[in-house]
């Protein structure tokens, strides 16, 4: 890998051209992608490792004697330890990978949530959940006859606390939330909401799905019991989740779903399981876009997850000055940069978001239209839904200028 | 980008965006409630969240009134619009098959008889925009279940 950054400063020429995708045009205009929060684009090098894999070592793993099958489960095993130091897990063995964040968070809903929430108990949750946080929490209460109660939010879109511990009953059973909310960008006090939850003996879940692409994150440190994420948001390939959670929990925790890989003994009248990780990792799991994650955290290790994080500060500081002074923009989330991920949310004038997308896309320029997976927060606003810009390690403020006049064309074009 | 190319896409969303579809979504028809509806159906894009309402008054087989309301993107508010300037006052007979021609017309079907569809022809440049297809077709979908529940009263 090239030099990517200089003195704590991203080289965004040199980290472009690791992006095979960014060289495209879109409508005859050069793509610019805005679209972050959605899914990240992928560098060469991730690129790289799957083909490397089909093309090299292709095995199916645990099970077989041969060399190749070594070298897949060693690469395999590997990424695991990678996702483990990148996140700041004590080990290997609380690291889970599932298909995505929902996927994450559903088998908590499932292996955890069925055994410890019952009749009458209570679930926290937030008003700006995605739905992957607010649906298996649903489901489940529904199922056991158990109350959700929500964090409220302020005008600002930031959670409010004030009344945060009238919300915990000695029934409340498990606190979910989000890091950074994905509809408003907003950076919620984790850390702060996990230990009050904590010191109550409440179970925790934070989905750290729009937080661990795009700035340091220590699980530890949180302090959650569960931390979801994915890695197609964080230069990863599609088709890979990780469940981090506290090692007891796992030990105590039947499996999420049985078969090949998740067992120890089997005989006709029943089955051991295996040890952690793989307990919860029934059959063959995603190979290729495991390793494949490696390499993505190789990436951004080496670019530093400090760096990633001013790098977007000022991406974010830029495309809101420059939204401001269109005077008919109306913006979502807090003012404060520093309070927000690489996420912006906005109306324009009477325009539905939709009809700017279109338009926008017609300048090559892709962003996200609609309520963004949180239909009760879009309803809170005021809105049915937002234009939302979301940035990364490879945008630029020359990007965030072919925005700003993809607005301006869309101005007119409907007026 | 040629001179060409840039043409052509204008006019692409010239044609996405017709006129007669902006003066819709900017002077909507019909929008509002109706005093004793025989039936209303509520009508959801769960991928973009357009909401669109039809009711409908349907007196001896004839759609006597019809509005509608609802909150979304231009072409599903203008869509709903012209959906009830071209069926008010038909009967359900014909409304079915109206809405059956102007459903296929949208999955670009070449039998559809573009003259039965009057001004609603102006829809079909959508279809070279394909996540916009179901928000041109929502309208058409909720009264057809509007149909449904006035019919089984």
């Amino acid at each position: 890998m090239r030099q990517e950054t200089r003195d704590g400063v991203l080289d965004v020429v040199a980290i472009r051209s690791d992006f095979p995708i960014l060289e495209r045009e879109v409508h005859g205009k050069r793509l610019v992608y805005l679209d972050n929060a959605a899914t990240s684009q992928k560098p060469r090098q991730v690129i790289d490792a799957l083909v490397r894999y089909y093309e090299t070592y292709n095995a199916n793993i645990h099970r077989a004697v041969h060399a190749l099958g070594e070298e897949a489960t060693a690469a395999y095993e590997e990424a695991r330890e990678k996702v483990a130091r990148f996140i700041g897990a004590p080990s290997s063995e609380s690291v889970i990978f599932t298909r995505n964040t929902t996927e994450a968070i559903n088998l908590v809903a499932y292996a955890w949530g069925r055994a410890n929430v019952g009749e009458g108990d209570e679930i926290i949750l937030t008003q700006m959940e995605h739905h992957s946080n607010l649906i298996p929490w649903q489901q489940l209460a529904a199922e056991k006859g158990a109350t959700i109660r929500y964090i409220e939010i302020t005008p600002e879109g930031t959670l409010e606390l004030g009344n945060l511990s009238a919300l915990f009953s000695p029934r409340t059973k498990l606190l979910a939330m989000p890091h950074v909310s994905n509809s408003l960008g907003t950076i919620n006090p984790a850390e702060e909401i996990v230990a009050e939850a904590s010191k109550r003996g409440v179970t925790t879940l934070v989905d750290g799905a729009q937080a661990m692409p795009h700035m340091p994150v220590d699980v530890q440190a949180v302090g959650a019991d569960f931390y979801a994420f994915s890695a197609h948001k964080m230069l990863g390939p599609t088709g890979v989740g990780v469940l981090y959670a506290r090692r007891e929990l796992l030990e105590e925790m039947a499996p999420f779903l049985g078969g090949g890989e998740m067992i120890l003994k089997v005989t006709f009248e029943g089955a051991t399981w295996n040890d952690l990780p793989w307990k919860f990792e029934a059959g063959t799991p995603n190979i290729a876009d495991v390793i494949a994650f490696g390499s993505a955290i190789d990436y951004l290790d080496a670019l530093g997850m400090d760096n990633v994080r001013r790098h977007e500060i000022e991406v974010t500081t830029y495309a809101l000055e420059r939204l401001r002074a269109l005077d008919d923009v109306t913006l979502y989330g807090p003012d404060d940069p520093e309070q927000r991920g690489g996420v912006v949310s906005f109306n324009f004038g009477d325009l539905h978001p939709h009809d700017v997308g279109t338009i926008l896309d017609r300048h090559g320029v892709a962003i996200r239209a609609g309520h963004h997976c949180t239909q009760p927060l879009m309803r809170c606003l005021g809105v049915t839904g937002t234009a939302r810009a979301s940035f990364y390690i490879y945008n630029t403020q020359e990007e965030v200028d072919a925005l700003i006049e993809g607005l301006k064309a869309a101005r007119d074009f409907f007026n | 980008m040629s001179s060409e190319e840039y043409r052509r896409q204008e006019s692409e969303l010239d044609e996405l965006y017709r006129d007669i579809i902006i003066d819709h979504y900017r002077n909507p028809r019909h929008r509002g409630h109706l005093t004793a509806p025989s039936a209303s159906h509520e009508g959801l894009n769960p991928l973009c969240g357009d909401e669109v309402t039809v009711e409908v008054v349907v007196d001896g087989g004839t759609l006597a009134e019809i509005a509608y309301s609802g909150s979304g993107c231009s072409i599903s508010q203008s869509a709903a619009s012209m959906m009830t300037e071209a069926v008010a006052g038909k009967s359900v007979a014909e409304t079915r098959r109206l809405i059956g021609d102007f459903t296929a017309m949208m999955r670009g079907e070449e039998s559809v008889d573009a003259e039965a569809l009057g001004d609603l022809e102006a829809m079909s440049g959508v279809r070279k925009f394909p996540v916009r297809i179901k928000c041109a077709t929502l309208a058409w979908h909720t009264l057809a279940e509007a149909l449904e529940e006035a019919s089984a009263d």
